[in-house]
């Protein structure tokens, strides 16, 4: 880790980056709004992954948030098919329009 | 030998008639349900010619039915002398009698349904007759039970008669309920059912299970022929056709008990307490039946109250140790009750449905071949020397006298009362003058035929047949010591029986008024029946009837097990009713509990140190 910058402070950033996804996820109502709160929680969780592996000279880390890209890549895809067919057949992105299931 | 055939000849008379009679004329009807049993009878009469003398028992082994262990089971079939007797008295007078229902049913609805049944019962009937083993016997012994169920019900829009069909198969299943217990004894103890294997290991066993099992069996001979105190269904069952009360209700299915208990005679001789029980029910049977007999109006119930009494008496022989006098009464009782219920059809058929003695009098003359038929059975049943009633019945009295003196004069008394109701029935209908308002006519010559047929064997039945001797291998006869004292006191009081009826209902016509009046009380209790039903209804059938319908319907099914089945149900509702407000489907409250639950899991793991 280069002099200057502690542990800590990535910590916290991966936090508040982790936070706001949260936030957006559960606040928002537009399906892509939601979505991109889930990559930044992904994204969030890589940072402090990354923090780890430099921290403890481990290569873990590094691979591990390989896999959550791969993962994020591969849900991304999923995830906008789903958006594009719930928009072309409901013509809505609100997320609180598509609970049906409960009926 | 093809014994197989015997019973499976009636039993495609009762498929094809069952099946297609309804399309059927009724000339076909008769020629498959009386050519069936004749076939049979032939087949009968075939297999005994080809058989010889029989002392070995002719045994046929068809399949396996069921191997389980050591237990092995086969649907065999078996010949000896007294499954010989039987098969002669089941189809011989089946016949008669199928040929018989012609006539009677003739104007009846139901015809191809009434002969399908009939030679159902044959089928079941010989299959109980032919078994080797009492599992076959049992499937014989149920089927006749059945068959009794569906005749007595035959009229099934009328409510007494499904009501005694009821009644009989009810009945009977108490005594069943005996034979099966006594079958799973027989199997713990002895590890077969076959009547070889068992009566020749017999000497071995204790007298304790020996007698538990003989009075098992006797269970099941008192439900199925109609001994006290399960004989309550026989008088019952003759809301029947009278064809039908002739054949299964007098002739050949309660017979089945007697010819079990004689068949199981191995058994019952190491069982001297079953014996001594079997020998008291039947002559208590003998004597109480006789005197409800004395009271009765309806002919044909004088008539079953009558065979209710004579198969005490077979069971009273078969008690005393005397086998063979039990079958030979079987067989002349086949013959001479047979008749008369033929006769009593008869009657019943001449009058237009008329049944009540009391508005018969004086066909004699009207229907005179009825008359005389009818006389021939009296004469026979009222042990008058030398017809057929007279060999039988001094046999069981004679093993009786020598068993126990008090048990002959039981019998002798209750031979008097024999004779004197039949033939109060007889002077009611035939003497005197005509009481009724139907204009008699004779019967068809489709059933004067059977009914001359089972006159001349009333008559001579007895001395051409003997069974006891024929029998002797089986059932050793008694040292010949043959006293004429009781044979000629019985004979005099079957005579005075006669002449009392004669004095009291043709002589005489007020005099049993003045007899019922002086002994009003005991008439009464006569004419009720011994009030046996009704004491039967409030000690058994009212309690269990209740108890069902509100302890165990109101109580138990309703109450706890409903409630129990409901309880679950509308908690389950309950509960998921709470629980779906959760499944909201609305994303965003998932990840609030998600990140609820995250929050909560975080906080409990630095509470108890988890995260150090």
């Amino acid at each position: 880790m280069s002099a200057g910058v502690p542990l800590s402070w990535y910590l916290i950033l991966s936090a508040v980056l982790f936070s706001l996804g949260i936030a957006g996820f559960i606040l928002r109502r537009n399906v892509i709004t939601v979505f991109m709160s889930i990559e930044l929680m992904l994204n969030a969780v890589n940072l402090s992954f990354i923090t780890f592996s430099y921290q403890l000279k481990q290569v873990n880390g590094h691979i591990f948030s390989f896999f959550v890209m791969v993962v994020a890549a591969a849900e991304a895809a999923v995830g906008l098919a789903i958006i594009l067919t719930v928009f072309k057949n409901r013509s809505t992105l609100n997320i609180d329009d598509v609970s049906s299931m409960k009926k | 030998m093809q014994l197989w055939l015997i019973p499976v000849l009636p039993l495609a008379g009762f498929l094809l008639n069952g099946i297609f009679g309804r399309r059927f004329s009724k000339t076909v009807v008769n020629a498959i349900a009386i050519g069936s049993v004749l076939l049979s009878f032939v087949w009968v009469l075939k297999t005994l010619a080809g058989l010889g003398d029989l002392n070995a028992a002719h045994t046929e082994q068809y399949f396996t039915w069921i191997q389980s262990g050591s237990l092995n089971i086969g649907f065999d079939f078996t010949v000896d002398r007294l499954t010989a007797v039987m098969l002669l008295v089941v189809t011989g007078v089946g016949l008669l009698i199928h040929i018989y229902s012609i006539g009677y049913m003739a104007h009846e609805g139901g015809y191809y349904r009434f002969f399908a049944y009939m030679n159902l019962f044959m089928f079941f009937m010989l299959t109980l007759v032919l078994a080797a083993n009492y599992l076959v016997m049992f499937v014989g012994w149920e089927g006749v039970g059945l068959c009794s169920y569906l005749l007595i019900g035959f009229y099934f829009d009328k409510k007494f008669a499904t009501d005694a069909g009821n009644k009989a198969f009810i009945v009977n299943r108490i005594g069943d309920f005996g034979f099966s217990l006594a079958m799973f004894l027989i199997v713990v103890n002895f590890g077969s059912l076959d009547f070889g294997t068992v009566f020749t290991s017999v000497a071995g066993k204790s007298e304790a299970t020996l007698t538990a099992i003989a009075f098992l069996l006797l269970v099941g001979a008192c439900g199925k022929s109609a001994q006290i105190p399960l004989y309550v269904w026989l008088p019952d069952a003759m809301a029947g056709p009278t064809p039908v009360s002739a054949l299964i209700h007098a002739a050949t299915m309660v017979t089945a008990g007697v010819y079990m208990v004689a068949r199981s005679a191995a058994i019952y001789t190491h069982a001297p307490a079953a014996m001594e029980a079997v020998a008291i029910i039947g002559l208590a049977t003998a004597f109480f039946a006789a005197t409800i007999g004395l009271a009765q109006n309806d002919i044909k119930k004088v008539f079953a109250y009558s065979t209710v009494s004579q198969l005490g008496y077979m069971f009273l022989g078969a008690g005393v140790g005397a086998f063979s006098a039990g079958i030979y009464h079987l067989v002349t009782h086949a013959f001479f009750k047979a008749l008369l219920f033929l006769g009593a059809g008869s009657v019943i058929h001449a009058l237009g449905g008329e049944q009540d003695v009391r508005n018969m009098g004086g066909l004699r003359k009207k229907i005179p071949w009825t008359f005389w038929t009818m006389m021939c059975a009296s004469v026979a049943i009222a042990g008058v020397p030398p017809f057929a009633g007279f060999y039988s019945k001094d046999a069981i009295l004679a093993a009786a006298d020598r068993h126990a003196p008090w048990m002959y004069w039981v019998g002798v008394i209750t031979a008097g009362m024999t004779a004197f109701y039949v033939f109060r029935a007889i002077f009611l209908a035939f003497f005197g003058n005509y009481r009724g308002k139907a204009h008699p006519h004779e019967s068809p010559l489709v059933m004067i035929g059977p009914l001359a047929v089972l006159a001349a064997l009333s008559l001579g039945g007895g001395y051409f047949f003997k069974v006891p001797e024929f029998l002797a291998p089986l059932f050793p006869l008694a040292e010949e010591g043959h006293d004429i004292g009781p044979v000629v006191v019985s004979v005099a009081f079957g005579l005075a029986g006669i002449a009392l009826a004669w004095l009291f209902y043709v002589a005489k016509p007020g005099l049993p008024d003045q007899v019922v009046a002086a002994f009003n009380g005991l008439y009464k209790l006569i004419y009720n029946k011994y009030f046996v039903d009704e004491i039967y209804a409030a000690v058994v059938v009212n309690p269990v009837v209740s108890g069902s319908r509100e302890v165990l319907w109101k109580g138990v099914d309703v109450a706890v097990i409903d409630g129990a089945v409901n309880g679950v149900g509308s908690q389950a509702r309950g509960i998921g009713g709470v629980l779906k407000r959760v499944q909201s489907g609305n994303i965003r409250s998932y990840a609030a509990w998600v990140l609820l639950g995250s929050v909560v899991l975080l906080f409990v793991m630095g509470v108890m140190g988890g995260l150090r």
